[in-house]
């Protein structure tokens, strides 16, 4: 379908007369200054440099292959240091030289841990550690578009990328390193460090979020001390995202990560992480800009089920409770979900939902979206579903009967009519004798429904004409009060007003 | 149980003759429907049903079955959270309003913030019909529950609910509540925190000002000293209740460490926050504070790196000036805020509040010193700012007078009337007309006018439409000898131009400056143009051409 693209939100209106072209810009024959640069203002962005006092002259060091063995440690720690001075991307020709031995300095750093050994020795971690803080830790500058829509929009860039790739990429070949010691480093990589981590994946930068992802993935496995802290800052990360913010830009690599955590969770689940999936990951639906990170969420969802199917009737009705009501979009993904989910469901555990979740997917099929019904519809498809379906149609066709012949009656769209033909054509073969119970109790039903209907207004009514009659017999009771008091008033003003008059 | 004895409920009870129609199976019935619709319908008539039930049956059958079955949809758990906020006289009255607190104590602990916010408001609103001794039995231990629940949502709850019940309860009650809010200052979840912060100002206000130098400013410090920006940035604002309440010696020592550092810190939302708030805090802290720590603090804040925060700075430029004690204030402007007035944002708020900093310093002074920011906003690669300069050259020119503007400002308004932007081109045109009004006809005659008509060659077809433009709008204004002396041939040699846009325009214009025309005029040049326009092989032209022939009246 065809899309309307959105124009530039810098892009002047078009002027309205006769004239207006298109391509204003090759007829006009005006300078299109202004819009090249406002463009080139826009994709790159950086506030990390403001926190540096004073610049610094580098000065290029002796390279670390030519190193003699007993000089190799204190040439590694002076380039690391040297890497801890920061430069100004967004003014893309300051300081040139510098810039280049810094990138050559983060070169060799990123070379010689990863392919030599015995470099990384116990001074070196915190000297490392630090490099890597002064370089990615800073506050993410504020968004050029306060309406970025991920699906939409280009992300904002982080400018100073051509370094900081370096460094995390040495930050991971340092995790990596065979000499990597995670006695040593948990030292230096703390909570407050793995805080400040996890609140950089909110940048906007794609490429800086997949290193992050990976890294943290390693920080997790290698450094057990931090991993129930890391979970529990995650869950802060997403309980602010469903219910203050809306907006991180990292949620989807979080899921990733915790998918893989999943898989690896010890049985039977703990509480922690039961309420994690119920209090966190069910709510997590909610969200408006689910599709961005709906793939990983729906993953995760199915490892907890994977793990334990107890959890089964938590998701299903977790899933039921937060139904979208108005974003036909997000239903078509709900419903591509309980697909996966019921792809893995063991068929004790559908009995326990079967009724909630049916009801929904009746609703579905009757969506005036035909893509909303397609979807349902599709479930027909599923050999395992339609077995599970099969071997409890006693209960499931009831549910669904009213609506498929409904909608068969009724759908503007032919594809879903035929779709629900040939769904009914299925509950027939399946069980013919109920089939033409329902068909034949249909008319009845109806007309049942229509009396409940009725009735309802009618007690509705009966109740607020109570309450008409209450409220005026309160607004009565209250005036007579107030006459009364009056009356009361009046009565003891009276003598005084007869002993004014007297006097 | 007590029976009702205030007077409203006894009404309402002797007036349930009839209640029994109801039962109460069918009321829940309408409040368990399956339509999510119906529910939130019944519940939104819930009152109608407490009042076909009667006050007794509401406290003991209806409220009940509201506390057990609160699992529902958000929207329906909404507006239950709000109907019970009204709720008071339907279960009788205040000596009975305690009955209202289990089902919204369960309604503040669910996840969704909207109905959690609810929940709150209306336990906020019927604190007050609690009389002390109920609020002490009944209200606060519900609040120390909340305060102490082991999910976030109830404990973020709870910091909405300190300052409702502390001036009102005993000393030891209020010894426990501020020891809470304490807990709550420093919990383990950052949502807590942020809730506890956002609340810091309206408990600090309830507080005894003992309590609140000790208690107060220590979580204060604190908070704004957290790890999460977020929560910094929320010790900003209660910053300002707080400055209020102090008096003025305390403040160098209390407030001021933690404001300055909040005002470099390291977060640019935490620097917003302190711009945003600017004006409130310099009349919290007063003249002496302000000039010795705020002007510094708002250089910096207009000085700084991310845009954001030098935009909401620029914002308070106007109250900020306007604040300043007079005896300092033109100096303070003159040599601390205008220097810092670099990027466009800044400049464009500044010049739009113009006629405000007008009345605090002179236009003359500020001109002059504005000036180069003027000529180079002019310019600027945004339109939008291009626009708002224009719309000050009016009252520019009016303020500083014909030479000054023909000396600095002219060539620049002539620029904009080629410029690439239809609406600068638009905006430039109207400029010239209120120029005009301003500097008299002979000015016109003898700046504008050539210039204007000198586009009328230019190889650019818009060009020469914006002479038509231009000629459509000053015509009025320069009156008839120069419309008919030197703009008028103009027009008429457009009306060959090969592009049928700018023949249109010919005959909108000669329809536009018609009526300035003398009737030979009109009849002599004007009328042959017009006839042979409308025989032209366009249709516009022709449609046009026609409709300035009849408006005329020249057929």
């Amino acid at each position: 379908m065809e899309t309307p693209t959105k124009l530039p939100p810098s892009s002047p209106s078009s002027p309205t007369t006769g004239f207006s072209v298109p391509s204003a810009e090759k007829v006009d024959g005006f300078p299109r200054r202004s819009m090249r640069r406002a463009r080139q203002r826009r994709s790159h962005s950086s506030s990390q440099f403001r926190y540096q006092s004073s610049q610094v002259e580098l000065t290029p060091l002796p390279l670390i292959k030519d190193a003699p063995v007993a000089e190799l440690h204190d040439l590694f720690c002076k380039k690391l240091q040297q890497c801890c001075v920061l430069f100004d991307f967004l003014d893309c020709v300051a300081d040139l030289k510098g810039k280049e031995i810094k990138r050559a300095a983060l070169n060799e750093l990123v070379e010689s841990v990863a392919t030599s050994r015995g470099v990384l020795i116990e001074p070196l971690y915190p000297e490392a550690i630090k490099m890597i803080s002064v370089n990615i830790f800073r506050t993410l500058p504020p968004s050029e578009n306060p309406d970025f829509d991920p699906e939409e929009d280009e992300p904002t860039l982080e400018a100073s990328w051509p370094h900081l790739q370096l460094v995390y990429e040495f930050f991971l070949r340092f995790l990596e390193s065979p000499d990597f010691q995670p006695s040593m480093a948990k030292r230096y990589v703390d909570q407050k460090f793995v805080l400040q981590l996890l609140e950089l994946f909110d940048s906007e930068d794609p490429r800086e979020r997949e290193y992050l992802k990976t890294i943290l993935h390693r920080v997790y496995g290698k450094l057990l001390g931090l991993r129930a802290y890391i979970r529990k800052q995650i869950n802060n990360i997403f309980l602010r995202f469903i219910y203050e913010t809306e907006h991180f830009n990292g949620v989807a690599e979080l899921l990733e990560i915790l998918g893989s955590i999943i898989n690896g969770f010890a049985l039977p689940l703990k509480s922690e992480h039961k309420q994690f999936l119920v209090r966190v990951l069910i709510p997590l639906h909610t969200a408006k800009s689910l599709s961005i990170f709906h793939a990983q969420l729906a993953y995760c969802v199915v490892q907890f089920m994977e793990k334990d199917a107890t959890v089964t009737e938590y998701i299903i009705r977790g899933l039921l409770k937060y139904w979208p009501k108005t974003c036909t979009q997000k239903e078509v993904m709900f419903l591509g979900e309980i697909e996966e989910i019921l792809d893995v469901i063991e068929p004790s555990q559908f009995i326990r939902v079967q009724e909630p979740l049916f009801k929904q997917i009746a609703a579905c099929i009757s969506s005036p979206h035909f893509q909303v019904a397609e979807r349902a519809l599709y479930f027909w498809n599923n050999e395992y579903i339609l077995s599970l379906i099969e071997e409890n149609c006693q209960v499931i066709l009831p549910l669904v009967f009213g609506t498929l012949y409904r909608v068969s009656k009724e759908h503007w769209n032919q594809t879903i009519v035929s779709l629900i033909y040939n769904v009914l054509k299925t509950f027939m073969e399946m069980n013919s004798k109920l089939f033409d119970d329902l068909t034949a109790s249909y008319k009845v039903e109806k007309q049942k429904e229509l009396k409940r209907e009725r009735e309802r207004a009618e007690l509705w009514r009966g109740l607020e004409e109570q309450q008409e009659r209450r409220l005026q017999s309160l607004g009565e009771a209250s005036r007579n009060q107030k006459n009364l008091q009056e009356r009361e008033k009046n009565s003891k003003n009276e003598p005084e007003n007869s002993a004014a008059n007297t006097t | 149980a007590r029976r009702c004895a205030s007077p409203a409920g006894d009404k309402m009870a002797g007036a349930d003759g009839d209640d029994s129609l109801y039962p109460i199976a069918v009321l829940i019935d309408e409040l368990r429907n399956e339509d999510v619709q119906l529910r939130l319908n019944s519940i939104k008539k819930l009152s109608t049903i407490a009042l076909a039930l009667g006050v007794e049956r509401t406290r003991t059958e209806l409220l009940p079955f509201l506390t057990d079955t609160i699992y529902d949809e958000d929207e329906v758990l909404l507006a239950l959270a709000e109907q019970l906020g009204n709720f008071t006289m339907l279960v009788g009255g205040p000596e009975y309003v305690h009955c209202l607190l289990p089902p919204l104590e369960s309604l503040a602990t669910v996840e969704e913030t909207v109905v959690r916010d609810k929940a709150v408001e209306s336990l906020r609103k019927i604190s007050h019909e609690h009389s002390p001794v109920d609020l002490e039995v009944h209200f606060e231990p519900l609040v120390k529950r909340l305060a102490s629940g082991d999910w976030f949502t109830s404990r973020t709850s709870a910091c909405g609910l300190f300052s409702v019940c502390y001036p009102r309860v005993s000393s030891t009650v209020k010894a426990e509540i501020r020891q809470h809010f304490r807990n709550l200052c420093s919990d383990d979840t950052p949502m807590v925190r942020r809730a506890a912060a956002s609340k810091l100002g309206e408990f600090a206000k309830v507080l005894e000002l003992e309590y609140v130098k000790s208690d107060i400013i220590s979580l204060f410090t604190a908070l704004a000293s957290d790890e999460q920006d977020s929560v910094r940035l929320l010790a900003v604002e209660a910053c300002v209740s707080i400055a209020t309440l102090l008096p003025q010696e305390d403040l160098e020592t209390l407030v001021m460490p933690t404001l300055r550092q909040a005002a470099e810190d390291k977060s640019w939302r935490v620097r917003y926050m302190v711009a945003d708030k600017f004006s409130e805090l310099q009349k919290a802290v007063g003249p002496e504070i302000t000039k010795n720590d705020l002007v510094p603090a708002f250089q910096n804040l207009l000085k700084d790196c991310e845009a954001e925060v030098r935009a909401a700075a620029a914002n308070k430029v106007k109250e900020f000036c306007e604040n300043l004690p007079e005896d300092s204030r033109e100096t303070i402007i003159m040599t601390h805020i205008l220097p810092c007035v670099k990027c466009p944002e800044v400049r464009l708020n500044i010049i739009s509040n113009l006629d405000c900093v007008n009345e605090v310093i002179g236009i003359r002074q500020l001109s002059q010193s504005l000036l180069p920011a003027i000529v180079e906003l002019a310019e600027d690669a945004k339109w939008r700012v291009r626009l708002a300069i224009i719309e000050y050259m009016p009252l520019l020119a009016g303020q500083l007078g014909v030479e000054f503007f023909d000396e600095k400002l002219n060539s620049l308004c002539m620029a904009w009337l080629v410029d690439h932007v239809y609406a600068i081109r638009e905006a430039a045109t109207c400029n010239l007309t209120k120029l005009v009004e301003k500097f008299g006809a002979e000015w016109a005659q003898n700046t504008i006018v050539p210039k204007v008509l000198g586009m009328a060659n230019d190889p650019n077809y818009l060009h020469r439409m914006t002479t038509l433009f231009c000629i459509n709008a000053l015509s009025e204004a320069c009156g008839q000898e120069i419309t008919t002396k030197h703009m008028l041939p103009v027009v008429l040699k457009m009306s060959n131009d090969q592009v049928a846009n700018v023949r249109f325009n010919v005959a909108k214009s000669l329809q536009k400056i018609g009526p300035v025309l003398d009737s030979n005029c009109l009849q002599a040049e004007v009328k042959p143009v017009l006839e042979k326009l409308a025989a032209d092989q366009d249709i516009d032209v022709k449609y046009f051409a026609q409709e300035a022939v009849s408006v005329l009246a020249l057929a």
